[in-house]
């Protein structure tokens, strides 16, 4: 049976540096969904160690208040990612994020590392979920063997700044550049039934440019993006939370649908528009986003 | 746990604590410097003996300065200052075990 966490609500993952104990002591207070602690770029190669003693004592320690705890860990290519993973699962990690993930191989090797430290520190088999960031062309391109690796696996992230550099351009602020890529993945996860999250924006002077990228995503299909600023985050649950309209007229379809469905109607208008069971399972899914989020009380969902 | 060098972990910057750990003899001789040291001396000085002891450190010169950290802050740079000062910081770390 799947983690029952594997999908929960992922609107905004806050990236945070393991070695900066100012960054990891509080970070609940900006109400992201999930906070993502770094052991890799952030650290630096001769803190790589260090880093791992705040991070065992801030998961133990620290109460994160229901926000889940992600943490990057060194790549594949590097001497850290045994212990980083060990680190990980003692500390009692909610997700692993495996960094420069370019096969399903990869993600069958971190797991295996996950198994062993879950049978050498007492914690249950299978507690410890994945997630994988892609950051090559070679790792976009093998996005759907990548999301069918593991059941651990909750889903993808692009990793914009290393992929574009391997695409041979850079980040220009218009999005052509990832457009390839968004596509793609999106269209992976969903096949295999993951969730799929965005790169990060990194110009912190240009809000509109990051609602205008954020709003766009959204509409791709993302279940939300990586974060490094805490004030991005009420503008990513603002775009990703559905509207009172939305949530008014999804539970419209779906009690029109259940009743019409019993008295052998198939296609009907709902305010105006025509509905059939296509819009079901959308329907749905906009109530339970809006559960997930708070902002739907009722028992449709 | 053998002190063989000199071990330094942590920062200046605030919430932090930079502790280094050198070779010593006849026990733990502990130098503590704190802005909150007349609120929290008695206490910042029980987590540092009680984790240089849980790794098992008997003689060792141990200068802490603190810049506020948090009691978890204050125990990894214990730890990585101590692990870092036997020469043994990289991998295979008790989690959970000694360190805790």
């Amino acid at each position: 049976m799947s983690h029952p966490d594997k999908k929960r609500l992922r609107r905004s993952m806050m990236f945070l540096n393991c070695q900066k104990p100012a960054l990891i002591k509080d970070p609940y207070i900006y109400q992201p969904d999930s906070i993502m602690l770094d052991l890799e770029d952030a650290v630096a190669e001769n803190q790589k160690d260090a880093a791992r003693f705040s991070l065992y004592h801030a998961l133990r320690e620290i109460d994160y208040r229901g926000v889940e705890r992600v943490v990057r860990i060194n790549g594949l290519d590097t001497p850290h990612w045994k212990e980083d993973i060990r680190v990980c699962v003692a500390g009692g990690a909610d997700v692993i994020r495996i960094p420069k993930c370019t096969c399903g191989a990869d993600v069958h090797t971190v797991e295996r590392d996950v198994l062993a430290a879950e049978r050498e520190f007492g914690r249950e088999e299978g507690s410890t979920l994945l997630m994988a960031a892609l950051e090559s062309c070679y790792g976009v391109l093998n996005c759907l063997e990548i999301c069918k690796a593991s059941d651990r696996l909750i889903g993808v992230a692009l990793s914009g700044g290393d992929y574009t550099r391997d695409l041979q351009t850079g980040i220009t602020g218009t999005g052509v550049e990832l457009t390839g890529a968004r596509q793609h993945m999106i269209i992976a996860a969903r096949a295999a039934g993951v969730q799929c999250f965005d790169t990060v924006f990194t110009n912190l002077g240009d809000m509109e440019g990051f609602r205008r990228e954020t709003e766009t995503i959204h509409m791709m299909g993302f279940d939300g993006k990586s974060l490094v600023n805490p004030r991005q985050i009420p503008i990513v649950h603002e775009i990703f939370t559905p509207k009172e309209k939305d949530i008014i007229f999804a539970e419209k379809v779906v009690q029109e649908i259940d009743s019409k469905k019993a008295q052998g109607i198939g296609v009907f208008t709902v305010d105006g528009k025509m509905i059939d069971i296509a819009f079901y399972d959308g329907a749905k899914r906009t109530l339970m986003l809006a559960k997930a989020a708070g902002v739907y009380g009722g028992n449709l969902v | 746990m053998e002190i063989k060098c000199t071990g330094v972990a942590g920062t200046m910057e605030s919430s932090d604590a930079m502790v280094t750990i050198e070779q010593g003899s006849g026990g733990i001789q502990l130098q503590l410097s704190s802005p909150v040291i007349h609120r929290f001396g008695n206490h910042m000085r029980s987590v540092i003996l009680e984790t240089l002891d849980r790794l098992g450190v008997k003689d060792a010169v141990v200068t802490v300065v603190d810049k506020g950290a948090l009691d978890c802050t204050l125990k990894a740079r214990v730890e990585g200052a101590a692990f870092r000062a036997a020469q043994c910081s990289e991998e295979q770390i008790p989690w959970g075990g000694a360190v805790r």
